[in-house]
């Protein structure tokens, strides 16, 4: 079968790959181009470990076909830290004691960051809402949840 | 029908490990040429927090500050033997292995900067900061670093250790049927509040309040998340998970997560955890194993809750609405 190519950005670097028609999004990161922060969990859109951000919208890469990616924009958590410096959300997992395995963990971040991004200040309720599309095996959960509101808090506190 | 609200409590104590054939690990311990340490094990990170605790013990024996030491746990083929992270046997087996192994190594190390010094090793302690001090002299001092560049380079010392723990299988005695089935026990107590809707079956966990006692906690902020993680498994084992709904018959088992049923982020309980800290006599600096113990007395905390609510007994997991219905009809029937 013939390949097909497909270029967008990743964490602001451009990419062009041959894929085979067909490979998942969430595949073509991994196995193609190394990036391995987003996790295949279930591979069927049930977990939330594959999460990625295209175009500014929070999108599962294990039902999103590389093939229609031509053009876009995808952030992964890989992409998150600059020049070393954690993202505000890695600082506040890591300070919350928001991860065990950690298999979850790129999917939550991907998750709050949408969140985020379009509500700064987002309520318990609406952080619950946001994550409620991702499984943690580990933590109870009620961690994330902390983790999510207080890198809110140190945002708004940067902003002012 | 109605909404009912019960409490239920429960008390569990928990072993540590397994007795069956002495449940071994072993660890090797061995400094590089500029003084850091490498923990070898076969005890697997599962996210646990296994090689941040094993590092810290190992850092604490040698005397130096943890983030000198390096665990390995990457290949179960070639690291010295452990039977595994499970059965909450991790921290309290593997540390007592490292413990053992760290001593040696620090024992060697204490030599090759006796001779350095020229003093006695007996005579040498170590400020945890990285440096051999001799007692009583603080000024007449060297640097780890130096010290392992001094064996390496120079005596053709190996600042290493080994490490292993077994205990000798226990069985029971014919008489009286008394044995010893584990090393320390974990302790754990939850009372659980539910609310119980009688029509439709469906329980809803208000509160659980959680007390643990679990040795000394080496990290405090690990074990607080173990804990917490735990108790919400524990709930999800009272009330959801189950792969095998009509055991032995396999029809209708969760094939995925549409169909294997957890708690969300929107169904956390409102959870409170205490930690009581009794240091244990055989565990590596008074540890025992917290790991599986968090998640086992929610789930009879919740059945009582359940009895004291709507005054059935469900004894088979998980207490589905289904099981609920059932026992109400069967006791609305006699
Ligand atoms: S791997 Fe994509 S949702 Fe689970
Ligand atoms: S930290 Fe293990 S699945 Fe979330």
């Amino acid at each position: 079968m013939a390949k097909v190519p497909v270029q967008f950005t990743l964490n602001g670097s451009e990419k062009a790959e041959f894929v085979d028609s067909g490979t998942t999004l969430l595949h073509a990161l991994r196995d193609k181009i190394g990036d391995t922060s987003p996790k295949g969990g279930c591979h069927q859109g049930t977990c939330g470990a594959c999460s990625v951000i295209i175009d500014g919208e929070l999108r599962l890469s294990c039902l999103t076909l590389a093939e229609t990616c031509n053009g876009v924009a995808i952030t992964t958590t890989a992409g998150l830290s600059e020049a070393g410096v954690l993202h505000p959300l890695q600082r506040a997992f890591l300070e919350a004691f928001a991860t065990q395995c950690g298999f979850c963990t790129p999917g939550m971040i991907m998750a709050a960051k949408v969140l985020l991004d379009h509500t700064p200040n987002p309520s318990r309720d609406e952080v619950v809402e946001a994550l409620s599309g991702n499984i943690c095996r580990c933590t109870g959960y009620e961690p994330i949840i902390q983790a999510v509101l207080t890198a809110a808090r140190s945002n708004s506190q940067n902003a002012a | 029908m109605a909404i009912r609200r019960g409490r239920g409590v429960a008390a569990i104590n928990y072993p540590t490990g397994m007795n069956l054939g002495g449940d071994p690990t072993q660890a090797l311990v061995h400094s590089t040429p500029t003084g850091n340490f490498m923990v070898t094990l076969s005890s697997v990170d599962l996210g646990q927090g296994m090689k941040q605790i094993m590092a810290q013990i190992c850092a604490e024996t040698i005397g130096v500050p943890t983030d000198r030491v390096v665990v390995d746990t990457a290949d179960t083929d070639t690291g010295p033997h452990c039977m595994g992270t499970f059965a909450s046997r991790g921290t309290h087996r593997a540390g007592n292995a490292v413990i053992q192994a760290a001593r040696e190594a620090r024992q060697v190390m204490l030599e090759v900067a006796a001779e350095e010094l020229e003093v006695n090793a007996s005579d040498l302690e170590t400020d945890g900061q990285g440096n051999i001090l001799v007692k009583g002299a603080p000024q007449k001092s060297i640097s780890i670093f130096d010290v392992a560049l001094s064996a390496h380079f120079k005596r053709g010392r190996s600042i290493s250790g080994r490490g292993m723990f077994l205990i000798p299988r226990s069985y029971p005695e014919k008489e009286t049927g008394a044995m010893k089935p584990s090393t320390c026990y974990a302790h754990a107590c939850t009372v659980a509040e539910v609310e119980v809707d009688d029509e439709t079956g469906e329980v809803t966990v208000l509160t659980v309040k959680n007390v643990f006692e679990i040795g000394r906690a080496l990290n405090p902020k690990m074990v607080e998340q173990q804990l917490v993680g735990g108790s919400w498994m524990g709930i999800s084992h009272a009330l959801y998970e189950t792969t095998e709904p009509y055991y032995p018959n396999r029809d209708h088992g969760g094939t995925d997560f549409n169909q294997y049923l957890m708690p969300g982020p929107g169904d956390l309980a409102e959870t409170e955890i205490i930690v009581l800290e009794r240091p244990s006599a055989d565990g590596p600096y008074g540890a025992k194993g917290p790991g599986e113990m968090c998640a086992n007395p929610q789930i009879p905390a919740v059945a009582n809750a359940v009895f004291d609510a709507v005054g059935v007994r469900i004894d088979t997991l998980p207490i589905t609405p289904e099981r609920i219905l059932r026992a109400l009809k069967a006791q609305a029937a006699n």
